[in-house]
């Protein structure tokens, strides 16, 4: 038995190793909600294990964009979408997308934490208990590792039966981030993962996000500026449902082509 | 801030809560003080502890008055077996219809439909679910049985006639409504952020009800099973025409398999104060019997409630649900 589980972990971490994650590229990507549209003529290439950033007003659509990654917006009544988003070779929005199979793939991080008022232990082993994994010796290395990788192990190794909301937000948010990648997806998407943490718990989730990348293709939604500067290789920035530029985050910050980006990055609007 | 405060509201809500505590505590008073006092009077020559002791063993177990009250004890089982029996045909039922309501039909015309039925559900008279588990269940439904599976015990019914299983039913039916709006309720509150999560892992709908959704929810089940108890332990009229009578001669439930004997009569408690009322003209002495009786009803509805409230605190403890879900 151990020997199998010493395998199973070896074939892991060589998958791990060898494993380029895939890239995303969006084409032609239209999408409205019934009291209009929210999305129009999206085309982005991002590249794979890199992180990109998406910036932009309120209301610009960013988070839209990033919740047809992982077809989100279909639980959303009367949004209708067209174009197509290639996940390496796959259309994800075509009609015949096995939509579960897909978010396992492609994990997500939402504004707020969201833990479910389960256990530590329970929140990271639902995602791998949905997928079958049934042993417990399987499951604790997951919970384990998961943990470690989101810099999360030392603070609550003590107390994973303890229940995730007796932990303050920030821990929250990267117990969030373990839970995601517990189902080994290939792209994380990052709904403005900081916005409701202090300084410090923003810090360290940031630092994470470096981390992640070398496994992972990130994408991160922020409304913070600096953040995006600190964290993206690459960043856009979309306006009233348009990508407007798309670059190096570099020179996004410090020669942008566009006036619009030149403005929002200033200051000078929003 | 004090507990009568300046202002004019605060004062008079607190009034207000006094007056109704004092109501309550008034009315168990007057019980506790008939029923001690009919203890007392009924003593018979000897000791005074044996005398009450003894008249408490006939209250609950050989009747007395001759023949004007029978044993209690069939009766606190009658009923705590009825409420029981309907507390598990009415969650599961109700919890499914709450689902159905709040995660796969939100805001379609079928379910305000059904929901406008709910509320006029809510307020149609007990009386008529009486009538209704009589026509329906007894005759129609236990009828069709008896001649498909008892054909060789007719003309005299099995399940054709009145029965434990069929105040069950109409009494879980009774409460289907209370059940749904509670359920529901616990559902709603549930943050859709959490049901997102779920999706985002990978989950389809039936794995986030399950694994998530019901959990997190479960107790404002109990709730709405608490509730349900509430009302269903109360309620008389219905089961006098689908299942309880003034005397049975055997409690519904025994050692013997199968245990829970679905199609006999049984004893209730609001019946068997309802006799003992018919009574009380008799002699002032059947006043403290009758006020024995319904203490004995409020501390059964009482014990059924607590042993849910501690079952929903315990879920509590264990899905960490915050207070008002």
């Amino acid at each position: 038995m151990l020997g199998r589980d010493a395998l199973i972990k070896a074939s892991e971490l060589s998958a791990r190793t060898a494993r380029l994650p895939p890239s995303l590229t969006i084409n032609n990507l239209h999408l409205s909600y019934p009291r209009g549209t929210a999305l129009s003529d999206v085309t982005l290439e991002i590249p794979p294990a890199e992180v990109t950033a998406i910036i932009g007003p309120s209301g610009c659509g960013k988070s839209t964009l990033l919740r047809c990654m992982n077809r989100m917006n279909d639980t959303i009544e009367g949004c209708q979408y067209r174009g197509e988003i290639l996940l390496g070779e796959e259309d994800i929005l075509a009609p015949e997308t096995d939509v579960t199979a897909l978010r396992r793939r492609v994990g997500m991080v939402f504004q707020r934490p969201n833990p479910f008022p389960k256990s530590i232990y329970d929140n990271i082993a639902y995602g791998p208990r949905i997928g079958g994994v049934r042993r417990k010796r399987l499951l604790d290395e997951i919970v384990e590792r998961c943990l470690r990788q989101a810099a999360l192990w030392d603070e609550v190794k003590d107390r994973l039966d303890a229940s995730a909301l007796s932990l303050s937000l920030g821990q929250q948010q990267r117990l969030i981030i373990a839970r995601s990648i517990a189902v080994e997806p290939e792209v994380l998407l990052l709904d403005e993962p900081a916005s409701s943490l202090d300084p410090i718990s923003t810090l360290r989730i940031e630092e994470l996000i470096y981390e992640l990348k070398r496994n992972y293709t990130v994408i991160i939604v922020t409304h913070n500026m600096q953040q995006a500067a600190r964290v993206a290789d690459w960043t856009a920035f979309m306006h009233e449902g348009k990508v407007i530029e798309f670059d190096r985050t570099d020179d996004i910050f410090t020669n942008p082509s566009e006036q619009a980006t030149e403005d929002y990055i200033t200051g000078r609007y929003g | 801030m004090p507990v009568f405060g300046s202002d004019a509201m605060t004062w008079l809500s607190a009034w207000c809560v006094t007056l109704s505590l004092l109501v309550f505590v008034g009315f168990l008073s007057v019980l506790l003080f008939f029923a001690g006092q009919w203890l007392v009077a009924d003593a018979p020559n000897g000791s005074m502890m044996t005398a009450r002791l003894d008249t408490i063993e006939r209250l609950l177990l050989s009747g007395g008055g001759n023949g004007e009250f029978n044993a209690m004890l069939p009766a606190i089982v009658g009923t705590s077996v009825v409420v029981i029996l309907m507390s598990v045909l009415v969650a599961p039922l109700g919890v499914v219809v709450a689902i159905y309501l709040c995660e796969y039909a939100r805001g379609t015309w079928y379910t305000e439909l059904v929901r406008i039925g709910m509320q006029n559900l809510a307020g149609v008279p007990s009386i008529i679910y009486g009538v209704f588990g009589l026509t329906f269940f007894v005759y129609t439904i236990g009828g069709s049985l008896d001649e498909w599976f008892y054909a060789d015990r007719l003309p005299s019914p099995t399940l054709g006639s009145p029965g434990l299983l069929w105040a069950a039913i109409t009494l879980a039916l009774l409460t289907l409504p209370t059940v749904v709006v509670a359920a529901e309720e616990g559902l709603q509150r549930i943050p859709n952020s959490l049901r997102e999560g779920s999706y985002a892992l990978g989950a389809t709908r039936i794995e986030t009800i399950i694994r998530v959704l019901i959990p997190a929810a479960s107790p404002s089940f109990i709730t709405g099973i608490i509730l349900a108890i509430a009302r269903a332990a109360g309620e008389v009229a219905p089961l006098m025409l689908v299942g309880v009578v003034k005397f049975a001669p055997e409690l519904p439930v025994s050692l013997q398999a199968p245990f829970v004997h679905l199609e006999h009569k049984f004893m209730h408690m609001g019946f068997y104060i309802f006799d003992v009322a018919n009574h009380a003209a008799l002699g002032s002495g059947r006043l403290g019997l009758l006020c024995a009786a319904s203490l004995f009803l409020v501390a059964v509805i009482l014990s059924l409630n607590i042993s849910a409230i501690v079952l929903r605190s315990s879920l509590r403890r264990r899905f960490d649900s915050p207070e008002d879900i």
